[in-house]
């Protein structure tokens, strides 16, 4: 076969797999999973997180904002310290709550921010003091056992 | 009788110890001389045609059709949960971690490796190998090297084209024949799908696969005798012993990337 044709059918080859490649990389898996610069951390402690787990979604308002970069136990307070890594962009007040909620009734969880009051913002390596612990399942029910039984009681 | 079998497990593991010898020297061979599959880079690339170029066909169609089969039956077990909308992660993540590069490599195993393997023993059973020597033609560098990287080169761009169908394939299967949320289908996908855990995982399995099959292809060609039945064999012996070789790679690069063990 001549030397030019064959060039060009590996050239489209190479083109297409590279497309393939990209087309892997935009349209799979959205590209914003490749971690920008533009971020910064603040920590969150919470009695207990539940289910939560590294790389989950940080919303607000619904909004992916940020995730879950890193869940350590602090063995002094016995709490678990999250370290939440948020879009530079988005700035939110030094009175943020953070919640650990369920999408759907068996999703998975996520870290949801409600923003404060406070004029001035969080900045890198700020903590968030207002936090909500997941809601474990065995607890409410036993909460809801529990109240059951002192209605009954007159 | 007895005697004779132990001199017969002797001789066998001799031989398979110094076919492996023979295999991993071969191997830092064709890394050794590997600078004129690059300077003369026209040589690689004849060699991607014959072994990437010609095998899109038979990866282009399987790959849609496993994509679409993979949305058919993924519909079918998720409806069962009515979360029919997790087709999307289904298809993507099985496709890009595990089909992809497998089904790819065990296609190109059979659809180039063997050529590779027959092409290389032909030439040494007619001794056009010893013909280079005697021109002072090294032919690890002209014949073998070429051919290596040409493999190593096509074979993650064929995973790649073999994910992408296939993910077009469980599109037009889940979205457009059974009727799945087009905007749920893309967008929990994108969000299951991480760039560097899955897609850049899956091109470094494939770029693994392309290694190994045509480490195995070449040297089986290059070690067959000098006869039919020997090309054949040795054939023979590059499509299983590379297809068993992906598979048990896949394992082990599985077991590293995702469990972290």
């Amino acid at each position: 076969m001549n030397r030019t044709v064959l060039d060009l059918w590996v050239g489209l080859f190479v083109i297409a797999g590279i497309v393939a490649l990209l087309f892997l990389a935009l349209k799979v898996g959205s590209m914003s999973a490749i971690k920008t610069a533009e971020s910064y951390e603040v920590v969150a402690r919470f009695d207990n997180i539940g289910g939560l787990k590294p790389r989950a979604p940080v919303k607000s308002a619904g909004v992916v904002v940020g995730r879950v970069a890193d869940i350590r136990f602090d063995n002094e307070t016995y709490e678990a310290a999250v370290t939440l890594r948020l879009d530079k962009r988005y700035a939110f007040p030094k009175d943020t709550s953070a919640a650990i909620m369920t999408s759907g009734l068996l999703g998975e969880q996520y870290i949801g921010l409600e923003a404060g009051g406070d004029s001035q913002t969080l900045k890198d390596q700020d903590r968030i003091f207002l936090t909500q612990s997941a809601v474990v399942l065995e607890n409410l029910i036993g909460q809801f056992i529990y109240g059951k039984a002192q209605e009954g009681t007159p | 009788m007895l005697r004779q079998s132990i001199e017969n497990l002797g001789n066998r593991t001799i031989h398979g110890v110094w076919r492996m010898g023979f295999a991993a020297r071969f191997f830092v061979a064709i890394l050794l001389h590997s600078g004129t599959a690059f300077r003369r880079f026209g040589l690689t690339i004849r060699e991607m045609y014959f072994s990437g170029v010609l095998s899109l066909i038979i990866i282009l169609v399987s790959g849609l059709f496993v994509g679409m089969v993979l949305g058919l039956q993924g519909y079918e077990t998720l409806q069962t949960y009515g979360s029919e909308e997790a087709l999307g992660i289904l298809v993507a993540l099985s496709l890009v971690r595990e089909l992809g590069p497998v089904v790819a490599a065990l296609l190109f195993a059979s659809r180039a490796g063997s050529a590779i393997t027959a092409e290389i023993g032909l030439m040494k059973a007619t001794e056009q190998l010893s013909a280079m020597e005697m021109m002072a033609v090294d032919p690890i560098a002209r014949v073998v090297a070429p051919r290596f990287w040409a493999g190593v080169i096509s074979m993650p761009l064929l995973a790649a084209l073999f994910s992408a169908m296939g993910i077009f394939g469980g599109y037009l299967v889940g979205v457009q024949l059974i009727g799945v949320d087009e905007g749920s289908f893309w967008s929990q996908m994108q969000s299951a799908v991480d760039f560097e855990q899955d897609i850049l995982n899956g091109v470094i399995k494939s770029v693994v696969f392309g290694v190994a099959i045509t480490t195995i292809a070449l040297f089986e060609g290059y070690d067959a005798p000098p006869t039919a039945e020997g090309v054949s064999g040795a054939t023979t012996r590059t499509v299983v012993t590379s297809s068993l070789a992906v598979l048990a790679l896949d394992f082990v690069l599985t077991a590293f990337m995702f469990r972290g063990i």
